[in-house]
């Protein structure tokens, strides 16, 4: 086949080709300049970027926006905030979607129906803001980092999901003999289906640790508590508010003369997106597979 | 009394037989359902409120009612409309400017030769999606400050005046419009690339030998194979018309950008969370959600009657 089409290449081929490589790339360039230009300034002189605010690349990595970054108090509660969330938030979304995943890729299952339906239809109407406020409230979540944990901990699009591959990998058969054997739905479930799910296990980790530490708009609307917000709410505060002059970051950015405040705030974007940028040439190969494992349709 | 016909004992049975065979992946289920309703679908009973006049120290079922009072107060503001028309041109914005892109990109991925250089490119373009809006809103608002930005110090170098591009009416679109893009297209492409690789390559080789050209494969054979997932895609865009994702617009949003900026999701927000106007901001929220609905439900039903898959 390789020769058939070596033999029609035409002019079009190489056109096509060129072409779409270029585009795509230039789109990608796009999509790691601004990062590159976030790191490169957090490290820049105070002086430097005074004599010349259009310098991109530092003379010398100043460390000196990091230490007082990385001293500020809500820096340090905010990471510990988030990475509890994180890790707790993601072991619990994925063991429950791995437990409900699993009943649910039974087709035969009497209510399967009246259950997939359950499920699909929060994906395209719900209660929002508001009455999800109210509920948080009088199951007294608020002010807890349970609030930003259990609300949203079973995703639907990620249940259907979960669903699908479950049913697509996993042999009946398999099931059938260990039946036969005496076991039951559950050890069935933990020790021969599981072991099958582990790219959509990885993929699931992936998406949901994601989640959870990206999140701002559940702290924000559950905890009024500064002590017990995540990175990304204490980040918003300090990088895109406009701060009246009293508040503690205003001070914290002004007071001291050592870093130009922008340099601060480049550095806090650098502080927070690390463990993503850590973590992510691992995970990446799991969620191209992951995705295509199948599709939001029922 | 009444005796049991003893067909029904026997039914009774099998059922009783059938849950106690099955009681462990209904166990199993237990959990979910349980978030389901107390997640799901206790906030959907409390969307009632839009129609009370709520109080917390009354509840939600001790709150009086006031009927559709909300409803009418809500057609009567003129920041309702503006609201509205902002939500959909923003939404519309998407729909003509953003959602052709990832297709373009997933096509245009699939026609690069060079594997290796190919699975760079889309661990990088897939990179923006895994970074919180609050990230990308701190970074934008930063580049574009009119007195510290690098874009503003350009300009100022270049002999021009410094402009403030998040603090007017003018700009706010594009930049919501193009950072959206920035973030999200790439990773869209995912969908359509594994919609791509399921296409049979026995067409291709056919085409190929009736002499088609590289772009008549492109168009008759991937497009039309991806076809059924744009479709699905478009659906779900339609019916998120009146969605504009809070974090996006809030992160970008000032007082002086107010005018073109306040969506739903925003002012849903500032009226229950800041102003503590609960059973308002609920009549809100509900209006958008409704819509939205039957705006999906319409988009679904438009596409089968022209034959295509829907979503239900």
């Amino acid at each position: 086949m390789r020769v058939k089409n070596a033999l029609v290449r035409g002019p079009g081929d190489s056109f096509v080709e060129v072409f779409s490589t270029l585009t795509v790339s230039v789109f990608a360039l796009c999509c790691l300049l601004p990062f590159a230009y976030v790191f490169f300034v957090s490290f820049m002189p105070y002086t430097e970027y005074l004599e010349n605010p259009l310098k991109v690349i530092p003379s010398k990595f100043d460390l000196t926006a990091y230490r007082q970054m990385l001293g500020y108090k809500l820096i340090q509660s905010g990471y510990q905030v988030s990475v509890f969330t994180t890790v707790v938030g993601t072991i619990l979304s994925v063991f429950l979607l791995v437990i409900s995943g699993y009943p649910l890729s039974k087709t035969n299952l009497k209510g399967h129906r009246f259950f997939i339906y359950m499920v699909l239809f929060t994906m395209f109407f719900n209660g929002g803001m508001i009455p999800n406020y109210i509920l948080i409230r009088n199951l007294g979540l608020q002010n807890t980092v349970w609030a930003l944990i259990i609300p949203g901990c079973i995703n639907s699009f990620n249940l259907i999901l979960m669903k699908n591959y479950i049913k697509s990998t996993v042999p009946e058969t398999l099931e059938e003999a260990a039946k036969i054997d005496g076991a039951n739905d559950i050890r069935i479930l933990f020790s021969i289906v599981t072991p099958l799910l582990k790219p959509a296990i990885a993929t699931m980790t992936v998406f949901c640790s994601v989640g959870y530490w990206n999140n701002y708009f559940s702290a924000m609307l559950y905890l009024q508590d500064r002590k017990l917000w995540p990175l990304t709410l204490v980040l918003r505060e300090l990088v895109v508010e406009n701060t009246s002059a009293v508040s503690p970051v205003t001070q914290m950015l002004t007071s001291t003369h050592r870093s130009h405040p922008f340099t601060l705030k480049m550095a806090a974007i650098i502080v927070t997106i690390t463990p993503i940028l850590i973590v992510y040439p691992f995970m990446q190969r799991y969620f191209v597979k992951g995705i295509s494992l199948g599709s939001v349709k029922e | 009394m009444r005796a049991i016909p003893s067909f029904e004992i026997g039914e009774l049975r099998r059922q009783l037989k059938y849950f106690s065979n099955n009681k462990y992946l209904y166990l199993l289920l237990l959990p979910c359902v349980i978030y389901y309703i107390i997640f799901n679908y206790m906030p959907m009973y409390g969307l009632i409120i839009a129609f009370k006049d709520f109080r917390f120290s009354k509840g939600i079922l001790g709150s009086p009612w006031c009927g559709l009072e909300n409803f009418k107060y809500l057609f009567g503001l003129k920041d309702f409309y503006r609201v509205f028309g902002n939500s959909l041109t923003l939404s519309l914005l998407r729909l003509v400017f953003f959602f052709p892109v990832p297709i373009i990109l997933a096509l245009m991925l699939n026609e690069i030769p060079f594997l290796r250089y190919k699975r760079l490119l889309q661990t990088v373009i897939y990179l923006p999606y895994f970074i919180s809006w609050v990230v990308i809103g701190g970074i934008l608002v930063n580049l574009l400050s009119p007195s510290w930005g690098i874009i503003n110090s350009l300009i100022k170098a270049l002999g021009g005046e410094p402009v403030f591009f998040l603090g007017s009416d003018k700009y706010f679109r594009v930049i919501a419009l193009i950072s959206y893009i920035w973030k999200q297209a790439g990773w869209d492409t995912i969908i359509y690339l594994a919609a791509i690789t399921s296409i049979n390559p026995e067409l291709y080789e056919a085409a190929t030998i009736d002499g088609a050209s590289r772009t008549q494969r492109i168009w008759h054979i991937t497009l039309a194979g991806i076809k059924p997932t744009i479709i699905i895609l478009l659906l779900l865009s339609i019916g998120n018309i009146m969605n504009n994702g809070f974090e996006q617009i809030y992160i970008l949003q000032n007082s002086s950008n107010l005018q073109v900026s306040e969506v739903f999701e925003t002012y849903t927000y500032k009226l229950g969370m800041v102003n503590g106007r609960l059973s308002f901001a609920t009549t809100v929220g509900l209006f958008s959600s409704v819509v939205g609905f039957i705006l999906l439900m319409i988009a679904n039903w438009i596409a089968k009657l022209m034959g295509e898959e829907g979503i239900f």
